[in-house]
C-alpha cells in the first residue's frame, strides 16, 4: 500500500464517521426547536418533555460528534501538510471561523441547554436551544465553503512563494458553489433528523407505549420528513448537479456512467459501468432525459467522457457511479415515502397504518446512506484533483509520513471507531427504550445543575 | 507588524486552552484519587461539566488560527509531529467519551470503566503537551524542504536528532503534569464543599512544592538545551518582569491557600496567571522563530517565512476580534449562570 492510498482512506473513513453525527445533529437542532416553540407557545409539558427526551439523544449524539470533529481539524495538517502549506491561507480562513464564530457558540449554549433548564427562565432555556441550532448551522456552513474551495477554487491568488491567498474574503464566503452546496447539504441533514424521529415515533406506536409522544414524533417527523425530502431533490439536488455539470464536466459523466459524448444524453437508471469496454452493462436507460435535466433541452449536447483525457478520469470510477446512483435512487424512495405518510397523516389514518408506521421505522438508516453516498459522489467525482484543477491529490499529502505510520495510525482510529459507534448505539437504544416519560431520567434533567 | 500581532494572537489563544482546559484536565486526574463516594464524583464532574467542552474549543480556535496565520509552519509541524498528534487525538476521543457518557450508564461496572479512563487519559494528555511545548523550545530536525518527521524517542538526549521524548521533554511533561493538577485542586477548592473541598484544599501545598522544584529545574534546563532562549531578555530587560511574574503568582498561590484566611477564588487566579507567564515566557523566548532547528538555525521556520498573505491576515484581524469578543460574552454569560459552588446535597445518583 502506498502512503498516498493510506492518507486517503485514514481521511475518507474518519471524515465519512465523523459526518454520521453532525447530519443528525444538525437535523435534530431545528426540530428541537420547533418542539421547544410548541412548548413555549402552548405551555404544553408534553412538548416539553419530547424536547428534554430528544435532547438527551442530541447530547449523546453531539458529543461523537465533537469528539470524531477533533482528528478532522487536525488531519489536515498531518495528512495533508503539502496541501495545507499551499492553501492555508485560502482554507484556513474558514477553517478558523468555524471554530471562532460557530464552535464556541455552540458548545456554550449546548451547556446551558442540557444542565441549565432548572436555572433558566423558560424563555432563556428555548432561546439557547436556538442558538444551539444556529451554532451547528453556521459550522455547517464553514465547513462547507471549505470543501467548496476545493471543489470549485474562487478569489485566490498565487503568491510568489507558490502559495495560495485570499483576494476577496467575500467571494471566498459566497462561492456559488459551496451556497448551492450548503442548501443541499442541510436539507440532507433535515431529512436524516425527521427520518430518525419519525422511526422512534413510529416504533412507540407498534409497541402500544408512550403514545401521546409517539404521535408527537411522527407528527413533527414527517410534516419536516415531506419538506425536506421533496427539497432535497427539488430544487437543491437539481440545481447543485447542474452546476456540477458546468463546473466538473469529469464528474458528471462519471456520475452518470457516460462514456461517449452525445446530444439528446439519455439518463442510466440501472446499468453497471464497465471501465475496460467504455460502456454501461445491462443498462436501462430513459433517452433524452439527462440533457434536459442539465441544460433544460432534450438535444443539448452532454461531454461524456471520451472528450477528457484519461489521467483526468475520476479514480474510482465505478464506484463514484453507484454512489451518485444510490444517492438519487434514495432520494426518489424518500419523496414516495413521505409523500405517502404526510397524505395518511392529514387524512388522520397514520397512528393505525401499520404499513406506513412500519415502512417508516425501517427507513432510518437510509438517509444516512444517502448523505454518505452524496459526500462519496462528491468527493470522488474531485478525483484526481485535491483543489479542482489545480492540485493533484497525488501532491498534497504528507509524503514525510511513511506508509507504515499511516497504517498504524488508521487501523488505531478504526479500533477506537468500532468502539465508539457500539457505545453510541446501546447508549441511544437505551434511551430509547426508557422513553420520554421515563419518572428517574425527568427527575435527573430538571434537578442535574 | 502583522506577523507581531499573529504571533501573539495565537499565544493568547494557546493561553486561553492551557488556562481554562487545564483546570477540567486538572479534575480529571484529581478524581482519581480523591473521589469517595458517587455524590463526590457527581459533583466533581458537575463543576467541569457544562464548562469543558467549551474549553477545548480554545484548542480548535487556535489550531484554525494557527493553520491559516502561518500555514507552513501548521503543515510542517503537524506532520512532524505525527504520530504523538495521533495519540493526543486518541486520547480527546477517548476523554471525551467517558466524561459526558458515564451519567447515560447507570451500570457501575461500565462508570467505573469509564471513570478511569477518564482520569489516564487527562494526566496523559497534560503530559504530552508539556512535552509538546518543550519539543518547540528545543526544536526538530528540520530538513531543508522544511519538514521533518520525529519518532516517539531515540537516544532520550536534546541533540541533533532527538525524539519527541527526552530528558528534556519529560521534564516539560512532568511540569505540566504538576501545574495544571494543581491549577484543577485549586478549581475543586473553589466549585466544591464539604469534605471533598477539604481534601483537594490539602492536595495543594505537597503540590506546590513540586511544582517550584520542577519550575526552577525547568528554567534551568531550558537554559542549558537552548541559550538563545534569553536573547530576547537581554535585548529588553524589562520582560524579565515575565519570570518574574512567574515567581509571584506561585507565592500568591500559597498566600491565597493558607487554612487561616483561604481565598479560594485568588488562589485559583493566581494559578491562571502562572500558567500564562509560564507560556507567555517561552513564546517570548522564541520569538520571532517558530520552530527551531536543531539541524542548523538557517533552517528555523520563522515569521517572515511561514506568514500568510496580506489581505487574509488583515481581513483576519476584523473578524477574529468580532468573533472572540463574542466567544468572550458566551463565556462569561455561561461561566456566570454556572457561579457558586456545585451542589452536592442531592442523593447520590
Ligand atoms: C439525504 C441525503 C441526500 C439525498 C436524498 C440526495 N442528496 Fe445529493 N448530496 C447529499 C445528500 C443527498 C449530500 C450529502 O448533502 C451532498 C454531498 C456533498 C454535498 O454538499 O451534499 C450531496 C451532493 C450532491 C451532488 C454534488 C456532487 C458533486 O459535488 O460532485 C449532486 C449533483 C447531488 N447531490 C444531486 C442530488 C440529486 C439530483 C438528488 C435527488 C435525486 C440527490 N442529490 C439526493
Ligand atoms: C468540508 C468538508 C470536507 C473537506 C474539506 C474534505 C476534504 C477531503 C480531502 C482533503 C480528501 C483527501 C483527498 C482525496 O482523496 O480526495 C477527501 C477525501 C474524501 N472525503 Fe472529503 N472532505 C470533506 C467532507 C467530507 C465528508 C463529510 C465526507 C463523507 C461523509 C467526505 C468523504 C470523503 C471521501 C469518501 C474521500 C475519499 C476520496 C478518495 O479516496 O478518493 N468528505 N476529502
Ligand atoms: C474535514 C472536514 C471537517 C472538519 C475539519 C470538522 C471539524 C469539526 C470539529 C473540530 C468539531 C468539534 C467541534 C466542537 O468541539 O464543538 C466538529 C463538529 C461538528 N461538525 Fe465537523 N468537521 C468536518 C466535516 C463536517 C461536515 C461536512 C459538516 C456538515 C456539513 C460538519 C458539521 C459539524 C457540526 C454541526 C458539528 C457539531 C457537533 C456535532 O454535530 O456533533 N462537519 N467538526
Amino acid at each position: 500500500m502506498t502512503s498516498e492510498l493510506i492518507h486517503r482512506l485514514q481521511f475518507a473513513f474518519t471524515v465519512t464517521f465523523h459526518y454520521l453525527f453532525p447530519q443528525l445533529t444538525m437535523g435534530l437542532a431545528l426540530l428541537i426547536v420547533a418542539l421547544k416553540t410548541v412548548a413555549l407557545k402552548t405551555g404544553g409539558e408534553e412538548w416539553d418533555r419530547a424536547a428534554r427526551f430528544w435532547g438527551r439523544i442530541f447530547g449523546i449524539n453531539f458529543i461523537l460528534g465533537v469528539v470524531t470533529g477533533i482528528p478532522m481539524e487536525f488531519e489536515f495538517g498531518t495528512n495533508w501538510a503539502r496541501f495545507s502549506r499551499i492553501s492555508g491561507g485560502v482554507i484556513g480562513q474558514p477553517l478558523a471561523m468555524e471554530g471562532v464564530f460557530s464552535f464556541f457558540l455552540e458548545s456554550a449554549f449546548l451547556g446551558l441547554f442540557l444542565y441549565g433548564e432548572k436555572r433558566l427562565s423558560k424563555k432563556l432555556h428555548w432561546f439557547s436551544a436556538v442558538m444551539v441550532w444556529l451554532g451547528s448551522w453556521i459550522s455547517g456552513f464553514f465547513i462547507i465553503v471549505t470543501d467548496a474551495w476545493m471543489q470549485h477554487p474562487v478569489a485566490y491568488d498565487l503568491s510568489t512563494g507558490g502559495q495560495f491567498q485570499v483576494n476577496s474574503f467575500w467571494k471566498l464566503l459566497l462561492n456559488p458553489w459551496g451556497l448551492l452546496q450548503y442548501i443541499h447539504n442541510m436539507t440532507g441533514a433535515v431529512v436524516t433528523g425527521s427520518f430518525v424521529m419519525a422511526a422512534v415515533g413510529a416504533y412507540y406506536l407498534l409497541e402500544r407505549r408512550d403514545l401521546a409522544y409517539g404521535r408527537i414524533f411522527l407528527k413533527v417527523g414527517v410534516i419536516a420528513g415531506v419538506i425536506s425530502s421533496i427539497a432535497i431533490v427539488f430544487p437543491t439536488g437539481d440545481l447543485h448537479g447542474r452546476y456540477v455539470a458546468r463546473h466538473q464536466p469529469a464528474a458528471i459523466a462519471g456520475m452518470e456512467g457516460l462514456f461517449k459524448t452525445e446530444s439528446g444524453a439519455g439518463m442510466v437508471l440501472i446499468g453497471q459501468p464497465n471501465e475496460e469496454t467504455g460502456q454501461i452493462d445491462n443498462p436501462i436507460v430513459v433517452n433524452d432525459v439527462l440533457s434536459f435535466l442539465i441544460y433544460g433541452t432534450t438535444r443539448a449536447e452532454v461531454k461524456g467522457l471520451d472528450q477528457i483525457p484519461r489521467d483526468q478520469w475520476p479514480t474510482a470510477l465505478p464506484l463514484l457511479y453507484y454512489a451518485y446512483h444510490i444517492m438519487a435512487g434514495l432520494g426518489t424512495w424518500f419523496v414516495l415515502l413521505m409523500i405517502a405518510a404526510a397524505l395518511l397523516l392529514w387524512r388522520k389514518r397514520l397512528y393505525t397504518a401499520h404499513w406506513a408506521l412500519w415502512a417508516l421505522l425501517l427507513s432510518f438508516p437510509l438517509p444516512y446512506i444517502a448523505n454518505t453516498a452524496g459526500w462519496m459522489t462528491a468527493e470522488l467525482g474531485r478525483q484526481p484533483w485535491l483543489i479542482y484543477g489545480l492540485m493533484r491529490t497525488s501532491e498534497g499529502y504528507s509524503n514525510t509520513v511513511s506508509a507504515g505510520n499511516g497504517l498504524f495510525t488508521l487501523l488505531g482510529f478504526m479500533g477506537l471507531y468500532v468502539l465508539l459507534g457500539l457505545l453510541f448505539t446501546v447508549l441511544v437504544y437505551r434511551e430509547i427504550s426508557h422513553g420520554p416519560a421515563s419518572k428517574a431520567r425527568i427527575a435527573e434533567a430538571v434537578h442535574a445543575d | 507588524m502583522m506577523g507581531f500581532i499573529w504571533f501573539w494572537l495565537v499565544a493568547i489563544m494557546i493561553v486561553g486552552y492551557v488556562v481554562l482546559d487545564g483546570f477540567d484536565l486538572g479534575v480529571g486526574v484529581l478524581h482519581l484519587f480523591l473521589v469517595r463516594t458517587e455524590a463526590e464524583r457527581q459533583a466533581t464532574l458537575r463543576s467541569i461539566g457544562p464548562v469543558w467542552d467549551g474549553n477545548e474549543v480554545w484548542l480548535l480556535a487556535g489550531g484554525g488560527t494557527l493553520y491559516f496565520a502561518f500555514p507552513p509552519l501548521y503543515a510542517s509541524a503537524f506532520s512532524g509531529f505525527y504520530l504523538p498528534l495521533m495519540i493526543v487525538l486518541w486520547l480527546l476521543v477517548a476523554r471525551g467519551v467517558c466524561l459526558e457518557l458515564r451519567n447515560h450508564l447507570d451500570v457501575g461496572v461500565w462508570r467505573t470503566l469509564l471513570d478511569g479512563l477518564f482520569g489516564i487519559s487527562s494526566a496523559l494528555l497534560t503530559v504530552f503537551y508539556g512535552a509538546a511545548l518543550a519539543n518547540v523550545i528545543r526544536g526538530v530536525p528540520l530538513q531543508a524542504d522544511g519538514y521533518f518527521f520525529l519518532p516517539l524517542w531515540t537516544n532520550w538526549k536534546p541533540g541533533a536528532s532527538p525524539g519527541i521524548l527526552d530528558w528534556y521533554t519529560v521534564i516539560g511533561g512532568l511540569v505540566a503534569l504538576v501545574a495544571l493538577t494543581l491549577h484543577g485542586a485549586l478549581w475543586l477548592v473553589l466549585k466544591t464543599s464539604g469534605e471533598l473541598e477539604e481534601r483537594a484544599s490539602q492536595m495543594v501545598s505537597p503540590l506546590w512544592i513540586v511544582l517550584v522544584t520542577l519550575t526552577v529545574v525547568s528554567l534551568v534546563a531550558t537554559i542549558a538545551v537552548r541559550p538563545s532562549t534569553l536573547n530576547n531578555y537581554s535585548a529588553y530587560p524589562f520582560t524579565y518582569i515575565i519570570p518574574l511574574g512567574v515567581v509571584a503568582s506561585l507565592a500568591a498561590i500559597r498566600y491565597w491557600n493558607r487554612a487561616q484566611a483561604a481565598q479560594p477564588l485568588k488562589a485559583f487566579l493566581a494559578s491562571c496567571f502562572y500558567l500564562f507567564f509560564m507560556l507567555a515566557g517561552a513564546c517570548w523566548g522564541l520569538y520571532p522563530t517558530l520552530l527551531p532547528a536543531t539541524t542548523g538555525e538557517d533552517r528555523n521556520i520563522t515569521l517572515s517565512h511561514a506568514l500568510s498573505g496580506h489581505h487574509t491576515l488583515s481581513v483576519g484581524l476584523v473578524w477574529w476580534t468580532l468573533g472572540m469578543l463574542l466567544a468572550a460574552a458566551y463565556i462569561v454569560f455561561v461561566y456566570s449562570r454556572f457561579k457558586g459552588k456545585v451542589d452536592v446535597s442531592a442523593e447520590g445518583r
